[in-house]
C-alpha cells in the first residue's frame, strides 16, 4: 500500500490572513477524510482471542475512543470497519464473507491476530481458513498473538493514513460499476468451495513456511502403528511397557 | 414436542436465529430458538464455528509444544488451562514438582480465577443491557493482573508458563509485592462492585428466579464449576481431588440455594472472595527452592525429549468455568497419541435448553451469560 | 487406582453373571459394546457406586480399533474417576447411546461421532456437531485425507465460473489434469515424526 500525504496547495500565508478574517479555507479531500477518519465505526464482531484485546482496547486504559474508533456497532450496515479478531474457521468463512458485503461502502477490513492473517497457529487445520484475505481484501494486517491493544490502535492509526491518502474524486465507491460484493464461499464436503478467490487472492509462487522451517509442518498423522497396546498390567508385576 | 407441533399448526410460532454474529452469544456462539409469542418453546445451540481442531494439531506437535494451544482455549483465563493439562501429563510421566512451583502455579491460577469471574460477571450485566459500565470496572482489574501476568510470563494473555514439573520463570520479589498489592486491593474492587449490583434492584428482578436449574439435572447433566455449585451441589475439586496444594488453604466453597442467574452471578462474587483468601494464605507461605523440577528442566530447552511412556492419563482441575479435563495417551513417542479435552464450557451447553424452556426470549441471552461459555474452548 | 478398578470388575461380574470385562490399566474393557446401557443403569443406580456424573466420553483411534472411552465419577459419594472403554471395529462403529441415563452425554457423543464417525444407537439428535452435514469423513481418524488448500480443484473452477470470477489459466489447467487423474489435491503427504 503507498501512502501520499493528504497536502493542501493552499499558500499557508494567505490560509492565515484569512483565517483572521473567519474564512476558513480547505481542500475537500482534506475534510471528507477529516471526517471519515475521525469517526470510523467498528463492527462488534469478534472471533476467537483476539476479541477479547479488541474489547480491553475499547476499555479505558487503552481507550480506542481517542481515536475515534468506540462505537461498535452491532449491525454491519451501520459500520464501516470489520475487525476480523481471531480465527476464521472454515465454518464461519461464509458468514465473514457475508457480513463483509452487507457493509456500505466505503468500507475497511483490518486483520488483527496470527490468525486473521495466515491462519496463524491453527493454520494447518482441517477447519481453519489460513488468512481472511483469501476471500475478502484487507487494508490493514495486524500480527501478533493475540496483539496488544496498543499494536490495534497503531494499526487503526495506520488505516487512518490510509484514509487520508483517498481522493474523494478517485474515490472508487462513488464511481459507477463498483463490484465489490465478493462470492459467498460455500460448504464443501472437505472445505470450502472454492478454497480461495482468485480475484482477491494467489498462492505464493514458493511456500515460505518450508523455507522457514526447514520442512513443512506437518498436517498428517503417526504412519507407524503405536506402541500402545493397553495390555492388562496386573498390579504385583507391571510389564515394562514397551517405547519407554 | 406435541405441543410443538400444535403450536406450529396454527403457525403462531417464530424461528429466530442468534448468531453466529450476535453482540451477545460471547463469541460465535449461535442458538435457533423457536418462538411462541416470547417465550421460548425450543432452542437448539448450533456451534462449531470456532473448532480450531486442537485436538488434531495436539497430535502432532509435541508435548510441551501443546501447552501453547491450551492457552488459546479458554483465552480469558489461559493459566487454568496450562494447570490442567500440566497435572496431566505430570501423571502420565510421573513428574514430581517442587514445592515453590506449586505455590506459584496455585497463586497464578487463583489469579487467572479473579480475571475470568470479574470478566464473566462484567459481561453478563453487558448481557443483562448495563452496557459497559460494570464491565470496565471488571477490565479495569483485570489489566492489573494482566500486568502481573506479563511482568511474569512476557505476555497479557497468551502465558504460556506453565512446564511439566514446574514454571518457566520464577516468581520474583517484585511481582510478588504486585501481586501482593492486588490482593490486597481486591476486596475493595469486590465491594464497590458489590454495592453497584449485588442489592440492585434491576438486577434482582432480571436475574432471579430466571434459569432455574434443578440440582439433581445439573448433575445428571454434567454441569460443573459455579454453574453447578450455584444450584447447591458441594462439589469443588479443589476440594474433591487435592490436586496442587489446595488442600493446604483454608477455603469455603459457596454454594447457591436456587440455582438462578442471580445465584450463578452471586456465587462468582463469593468465590473471587474465596480466592482472596487463598492467594494471602499462599503469598505468605510461599517457601524458597526451585521454580521447576531439576530432571525436568532441560526439557525447557528441547521438548522432544519429553517422552512418556506408553499409557493414559486423565487429568482434571477446577477451572474457573468448571472441570476442565484433559485425556491423554502416550505411544511412547514425543508426540501424544491422542488428546481429549473435556471441556467445560461445552458441556455446561448441555442443560442450556432445559434452563431456557419457558423463559421469555430476553432471559435467553442472560442465561447464556450465567453459564460463562468462551467459544475457544466450547469448540476447540 | 488397581485395586479401586478390580472392585468395580469384580461387583459387575457377580451382577452379571457370564459378563465378558478385562481390566486394562485402569480401566474396565467391555468386550460386547452392547452390555454398555445395562451395566452404566447398574453403576448410575447401586448404592455401591452411584456413579451419577457421566465425565467424559471420548474416542480414540487406535489403528485396528476404535474405542470410546467414558469417565465416570460419583458426586454423592466422592470417588472417581472410573473408566470404561469400549471397543468397536473401525468400519461399521455402533455404540449404544447414554443419552437416557445421562444428559451430558448428549454433546459429547454428537462430538465423537463427528470427529470420529463412531454412530451411538439410540441418541436422538445424532448430528455432527462441530462440522457441517455434507462433511466427508471422519477427521480425527488416523487415515484422513487433508485437503490441501493452496490447489483449486475443478469444482471449486466451475463454483467460481458460475459466479463469474476469472480463473487463471494455470490453476484451470491444474485443476483438470487433477480430474483426469481422478485424485484430490491433498496436503503433503505426513512425514514420520521425527525422532529426538
Amino acid at each position: 500500500m503507498e501512502y501520499t500525504e493528504n497536502n493542501s496547495t493552499i499558500d499557508p500565508a494567505l490560509r492565515d490572513k484569512m483565517t483572521k478574517q473567519n474564512v476558513f479555507v480547505t481542500t475537500l479531500d482534506f475534510i471528507y477524510n477529516w471526517g471519515r477518519r475521525s469517526s470510523v465505526w467498528p463492527m462488534q464482531f469478534g472471533l476467537a482471542c483476539c476479541a477479547i484485546e479488541m474489547i480491553a482496547a475499547a476499555a479505558a486504559r487503552y481507550d480506542i475512543a481517542r481515536f475515534g474508533a468506540e462505537l461498535f456497532r452491532a449491525s454491519p450496515r451501520q459500520a464501516d470497519l470489520m475487525i476480523v479478531a481471531g480465527t476464521v474457521t472454515k465454518k464461519m468463512a461464509p458468514n465473514v464473507v457475508r457480513l463483509f458485503n452487507q457493509m456500505a461502502e466505503p468500507k475497511y477490513v483490518i486483520a488483527m491476530g496470527a490468525c486473521a492473517v495466515s491462519g496463524g497457529p491453527f493454520a494447518d487445520g482441517y477447519n481453519v481458513l489460513r488468512g481472511i484475505d483469501r476471500f475478502i481484501p484487507v487494508d490493514i494486517y495486524i500480527p501478533g498473538c493475540p496483539p496488544r491493544p496498543e499494536v490495534l490502535l497503531h494499526g487503526l492509526m495506520q488505516l487512518q493514513k490510509k484514509i487520508d491518502s483517498q481522493s474523494i474524486r478517485k474515490a472508487e465507491w462513488y464511481q459507477k460499476g463498483l463490484k465489490r460484493e465478493f462470492p459467498i464461499p460455500e460448504l464443501g464436503p472437505h472445505g470450502l468451495v472454492p478454497k480461495f478467490n482468485p480475484e482477491v487472492w494467489q498462492p505464493p509462487e514458493t511456500d515460505h513456511r518450508a523455507t522457514h522451517y526447514g520442512h513443512v509442518i506437518r498436517t498428517g498423522k503417526k504412519t507407524k502403528a503405536p506402541n500402545l497396546e493397553p495390555v492388562a498390567v496386573t498390579p504385583s508385576s507391571p510389564s515394562s511397557s514397551a517405547g519407554a | 414436542m406435541a405441543l410443538l407441533n400444535e403450536i406450529k399448526k396454527d403457525g403462531e410460532i417464530l424461528e429466530i436465529n442468534f448468531g453466529p454474529q450476535h453482540p451477545s452469544t460471547h463469541g460465535v456462539f449461535r442458538m435457533r430458538v423457536l418462538l411462541e409469542g416470547e417465550t421460548v418453546r425450543e432452542l437448539k445451540p448450533v456451534m462449531g464455528y470456532l473448532h480450531r481442531n486442537q485436538e488434531q494439531i495436539a497430535e502432532n506437535t509435541t508435548y510441551a509444544g501443546i501447552i501453547g494451544f491450551t492457552d488459546r482455549m479458554d483465552y480469558i483465563n489461559a493459566l487454568s488451562n496450562n494447570f490442567s493439562y500440566c497435572l496431566t501429563a505430570e501423571k502420565l510421566a510421573s513428574v514430581e514438582v517442587p514445592e515453590r512451583a506449586a505455590y506459584i502455579r496455585v497463586i497464578m491460577a487463583e489469579l487467572a480465577r479473579l480475571v475470568n469471574h470479574a470478566t464473566a460477571v462484567g459481561f453478563l450485566l453487558n448481557d443483562l443491557g448495563s452496557f459497559f459500565t460494570p464491565l470496565l470496572y471488571a477490565l479495569r482489574e483485570r489489566e492489573r493482573i494482566l500486568d502481573v501476568f506479563e511482568a511474569v510470563t512476557g505476555s497479557r494473555m497468551m502465558c504460556n508458563y506453565f512446564r511439566f514439573g514446574g514454571v518457566k520463570r520464577d516468581l520474583d520479589e517484585n511481582s510478588l509485592t504486585a501481586i501482593k498489592t492486588i490482593v490486597r486491593k481486591f476486596p475493595r474492587f469486590l465491594d464497590e462492585f458489590e454495592a453497584l449490583l449485588t442489592s440492585n434492584e434491576i438486577l434482582c428482578m432480571r436475574c432471579q428466579n430466571v434459569g432455574v436449574l434443578p440440582a439433581d439435572l445439573a448433575i445428571n447433566a454434567g454441569i460443573t464449576g459455579p454453574t453447578l455449585r450455584a444450584s447447591g451441589v458441594n462439589y469443588d475439586i479443589r476440594k474433591i481431588d487435592r490436586y496442587g496444594l489446595y488442600d493446604r488453604f483454608d477455603f469455603k466453597v459457596p454454594l447457591g440455594k436456587k440455582g438462578d442467574v442471580y445465584d450463578r452471578y452471586y456465587v462468582r462474587i463469593l468465590e473471587m472472595r474465596e480466592s482472596v483468601k487463598i492467594l494471602e494464605q499462599a503469598l505468605q507461605a510461599i517457601p524458597a527452592g526451585d521454580f521447576i523440577h531439576p530432571k525436568t528442566a532441560p526439557l525447557l530447552r528441547n521438548p522432544r525429549n519429553f517422552k512418556p511412556p506408553a499409557g493414559e492419563a486423565y487429568g482434571r482441575t477446577e477451572s474457573p468455568k468448571g472441570e476442565l479435563g484433559f485425556y491423554l495417551v502416550s505411544d511412547g513417542t514425543p508426540q501424544p497419541w491422542r488428546c481429549h479435552v473435556r471441556a467445560p464450557s461445552l458441556i455446561n451447553l448441555s442443560a442450556l435448553e432445559t434452563m431456557c424452556l419457558g423463559q421469555k426470549i430476553a432471559d435467553i441471552m442472560i442465561i447464556l451469560g450465567s453459564i460463562d461459555i468462551v467459544l475457544g474452548e466450547t469448540d476447540r | 487406582m488397581p485395586l479401586m478398578i478390580n472392585s468395580l470388575k469384580d461387583a459387575l461380574e457377580k451382577k452379571f453373571p457370564g459378563i465378558k470385562l478385562r481390566v486394562l490399566r485402569d480401566s474396565v474393557l467391555l468386550e460386547d459394546p452392547q452390555d454398555l446401557t445395562r451395566i452404566t443403569q447398574y453403576i448410575k443406580e447401586s448404592p455401591d457406586f452411584r456413579l451419577d456424573y457421566l465425565s467424559s466420553i471420548t474416542a480414540s483411534d487406535f489403528l485396528d480399533y476404535l474405542e470410546t472411552i467414558y469417565h465416570f465419577y460419583s458426586i454423592e459419594k466422592k470417588s472417581g474417576p472410573w473408566i470404561l472403554r469400549v471397543r468397536v471395529p473401525r468400519k461399521n462403529a455402533h455404540v449404544p447411546s447414554l443419552v437416557s441415563l445421562y444428559q451430558s452425554a448428549e454433546l459429547q457423543e454428537r462430538e465423537a461421532y463427528d470427529l470420529f464417525g463412531i454412530v451411538y444407537d439410540g441418541h436422538p439428535d445424532l448430528r455432527r456437531l462441530f462440522l457441517w452435514e455434507g462433511f466427508e469423513g471422519h477427521p480425527l481418524l488416523k487415515d484422513y485425507e487433508q485437503e490441501d488448500t493452496n490447489t483449486l480443484e475443478s469444482r471449486d473452477v466451475e463454483w467460481l465460473k458460475a459466479h463469474g470470477v476469472k480463473v487463471p489459466e494455470t490453476m484451470e489447467k491444474n485443476a483438470a489434469e487433477l480430474k483426469a487423474s481422478g485424485k484430490r489435491a491433498l496436503a503433503e503427504k505426513p512425514a514420520e515424526p521425527r525422532q529426538a
